[in-house]
């Protein structure tokens, strides 16, 4: 009966998905070092039944399945790479919530990049042509001067 | 009877777009001055019936009117009042009536402030954010009607979503849409402008205030978000890069790049075609985040109501739009030429790469944002983007503005000298990196990007204090510098305080991230615990009885060499009417450190799960983004936007140096 109370309580909970209180004390790992690892690890897998929340912030079950078994895996002394490849094998890479740099994920790591690329030459050449209207015949001021100027220019 | 009258005002208010769109436009293109004229009446009437149509509705919600099918959705008798006027809003129909109202409202600002505007323009300019109108009323009266009755009655109402009964979201969603549709003015103001084939000057220093102002709300609607978020969720995360809060963040940082770039227009005249693109881009990213929300295509924490059929909706509104505004653009921004020229060092080029690195780092949000939907399309791979992702692709681009920023605010138009604002700057670059240093070596903290962004918010923050410093110009005695500081233009201060309220944040964001202390346990009543120098003691816990909730909740003690600081309620509460469950976290808030306490589930042995946090300068966050808006608000009260617009530029408020 209160099992049932507490299955639908947590049914309730990540319908609305409230994030309180998702890692729960008795997962805390008591090697601080392993526990920092395991928080890590948990902020970059998806829990799989959730809108949008990693299993560190879950508080569906089967997030909780899931830190224990990244915590099982640590102590048995699993890297974090090794951990995380582990639970792609189960759920598929729809769980990673840092999308692999490889394949067609690549374009989305790169589109920021290029683009500002991209931008840079966009600009660079848009105040070459503003540059190239400068009356060429100046005459060049003298450091002087060009403070001078430059303060009233920027006192403008 | 009052609610039927709503709905007919709101019919109305459609008939009077449609109106307000053809006829002065009609009017601007013949060059008939009475025909154009009616533009400004017509948008005044527009907002008196969509203000009617919204009083309606809200009247509806605060006396429970059950026979509305909205009101029984998202009300309770119990509820208290303030959540019954937020409720109006709290829901699909109701923000959409929200969204129209502020809509009307900023066509008729226009048409009320813009009294000194070419006539032509005005009712280009009205007639363009008419039929913007139009397209959402139709929105709203044949998909979104909020006006529908029920045949019977229920008792009572399904109360409102717990989550949102909360101060801080009950002005979130007012705020933020005063953000959104201000940009349609600009929108407005940019489609005018090509249909007129002129942007000048005047234009800009026409278009800026209005940017200004939509993206000072922009930065209240999205701070209370994330404080609402800090406090509400449980956890005292303030940034979740989910779908929802990036549809509000793309508009923020393209409006951010717009009123610079504005300001190019405007005291240089360069960068023309680009502002309108930037003017066509801000609007269209408030509907692509409209879109994203509504139509719950991209699944969200808090996509609260949606429905594919109203996404396909927005998404005609959102093609018609921007395809309309591009395809004016393609065949027009070419009559844009550039007049003032500039050397490779000065301020416009310091301002283009403001402008490029915001654009630039708004597009990766929004490709990360859709990213699930496109690899789903193309590639059939379910992939998740989650905010590991953002923050690795999106922290470097807020580091380079950082990086940048002072710098290029000190620099002089036209033509500058890279070292000259180096050399102003070394100071504060030698504490920067001095700061860096001593924080890396002292080797406490857990993320060297937030030490990094901690070290930018000292540099952005003392930048800022700089560039103030310096425009009271040179080889003055002290005293004559202080008088003339508060003589300065307000806009100077405005970006001082913009600039400054930008580092304030990298502040918080920086030492939350890097000197978070959490502590996770089982605590039996009266049990007392260390968490860093806070010794915390539980007293204890007891139901509680809210106006429409039962709350459990927990008494927690915290003291700090032996003096008690503060007797912190977390909360477990449960709505029985919306059987919901919400968690109230039990905070201390301080200048420099928040104590943040949740109360967990109970425990078999008689205790309870507490978690608890001490949270470093959380609050510079939030303060942050207040002083950045209140920045974009002193800028606005310049002198320049209140004297005639296109006059004369005024220099005596500079102080020319004649003593």
């Amino acid at each position: 009966m209160t099992r049932a109370f507490a299955k639908a309580a947590l049914a309730a909970l990540w319908l609305i998905s409230t994030p309180a209180l998702a890692v729960q004390p008795d997962e805390v790992l008591p090697d601080p070092s392993f526990e920092a690892r395991a928080r890590e690890i948990s902020a970059d897998l998806r829990c799989v039944v959730c809108r949008n929340e990693s299993i560190d912030e879950s508080n569906a079950i089967v997030a909780r399945d899931l830190r224990i078994f990244v915590r099982e895996r640590i102590m048995m002394g699993d890297s974090n790479e090794q951990v995380i490849a582990e639970v792609v094998d189960r759920y598929g890479e729809y769980v990673l919530m840092r999308p692999p740099m490889s394949g067609s994920n690549l374009a989305l790591w790169l589109a920021g990049p290029a683009l500002l690329l991209l931008g840079f030459g966009v600009a660079f050449a848009f105040i070459r042509t503003r540059v190239r209207s400068t009356n060429p015949t100046e005459a060049e001021l003298t450091p002087e001067e060009q403070a001078t100027l430059a303060r009233i220019l920027g006192d403008k | 009877m009052i609610v039927e009258f709503g709905h007919f005002a709101l019919v109305l208010a459609f008939a009077v777009a449609v109106f307000q769109m053809i006829v002065p436009m009609i009017g601007a293109h013949k060059n008939w001055s009475a025909w154009m004229a009616v533009a400004g009446p017509a948008a005044s009437w527009q907002f008196a019936l969509v203000a009617i149509s919204f009083a309606a509705l809200t009247y509806a919600f605060v006396t429970s009117d059950f026979s509305l099918n909205l009101v029984v959705a998202n009300s309770h008798t119990d509820k208290p009042l303030l959540y019954k006027i937020s409720g109006v809003w709290g829901n699909h129909e109701g923000s959409l009536l929200l969204w129209v109202l502020i809509l009307a409202l900023f066509g008729a600002s226009a048409a009320w402030f813009g009294g000194n505007l070419p006539p032509r323009l005005r009712a280009r300019v009205l007639a363009v954010q008419s039929s913007v109108g139009i397209a959402f009323y139709a929105f709203i009266l044949f998909t979104s009607n909020p006006f529908l009755r029920l045949e019977l009655p229920p008792f009572n109402g399904q109360d409102l979503n717990p989550l949102l009964q909360d101060p801080g979201l009950a002005f979130h969603p007012p705020f933020l849409y005063l953000g959104y549709v201000g940009l349609s003015m600009a929108f407005s103001f940019a489609v005018a402008a090509l249909i007129e084939g002129r942007v000048d000057a005047a234009w800009a220093r026409w278009v800026r205030p209005w940017t200004l102002a939509a993206w000072v709300f922009l930065t209240i609607g999205i701070g209370l978000g994330s404080w609402w978020a800090y406090y509400e969720l449980g956890w005292g995360g303030f940034w979740f890069w989910d779908p929802v809060e990036n549809a509000s963040f793309m508009p923020w940082l393209i409006a951010a790049a717009l009123l610079h770039s504005a300001i190019v227009v405007e005291k240089r005249e360069a960068l023309k075609s680009w502002t309108i693109l930037l003017a066509i881009l801000a609007f269209g990213f408030s509907l692509i985040g409209t879109f994203i929300v509504r139509s719950g295509i991209i699944t969200s924490v808090h996509a609260f109501a949606n429905d594919p059929e109203r996404g396909m909706f927005i998404l005609m509104i959102l093609a018609v739009f921007m395809g309309g505004a591009f395809t004016l653009y393609a065949f027009r921004a070419g009559a844009m030429e550039a007049k003032g020229v500039f050397s490779t060092v000065s301020r416009e080029s310091g301002l283009v790469l403001n402008n490029l690195l915001l654009a630039v780092s708004s597009f990766v949000v929004f490709i990360g944002t859709i990213w699930p939907l496109v690899a789903e399309m193309f590639w059939g791979r379910t992939v998740s983007v989650g905010p590991p992702f953002f923050n690795a692709a999106f922290t470097p681009f807020a580091f380079a503005i950082a990086v940048a920023l002072p710098i290029g605010a000190v620099l002089p138009w036209k033509r500058a000298l890279l070292g000259r604002a180096m050399r102003l700057m070394s100071g504060v670059a030698l504490l920067t990196i001095a700061l860096l240093g001593l924080f890396y070596a002292l080797g406490t903290g857990r993320s060297l990007a937030g030490l990094i962004s901690l070290a930018l918010g000292v540099w952005l923050v003392a930048g800022a204090t700089v560039d103030l410093w310096q425009r009271t110009g040179q080889g003055r005695e002290i005293a004559a510098k202080f008088i003339r500081l508060t003589r300065l233009p307000r806009a100077d201060w405005g970006k001082a305080f913009a600039h400054a309220g930008l580092g304030i944040t990298f502040i918080g964001v920086g030492a939350l991230v890097t000197y978070q202390i959490e502590d996770i346990r089982v605590a039996q009543i009266g049990e007392e615990f260390d968490v860093a120098a806070y010794h915390l003691t539980v007293r204890d816990v007891r139901e509680v009885r809210g106006p429409n909730y039962i709350s459990t909740m927990a008494f927690v003690e915290v003291a700090k060499d032996g003096h008690i600081v503060d007797v912190l309620t977390p909360e477990k509460r449960i709505y029985p009417v919306a059987r919901m469950p919400t968690t109230e976290a039990g905070i201390d808030s301080g200048f420099t450190r928040d104590v943040y306490v949740v109360l967990g589930d109970p425990q078999l042995d008689g205790g309870w799960a507490v978690r608890t946090w001490i949270k470093p300068f959380a609050n510079w966050i939030w303060g942050g983004a207040i002083i950045m808006a209140l920045g974009g608000a002193l800028s606005l009260t310049d002198r320049r936007y209140r004297v005639a617009a296109g006059a004369a530029r005024d220099r005596a408020a500079v102080g020319v140096p004649a003593e």
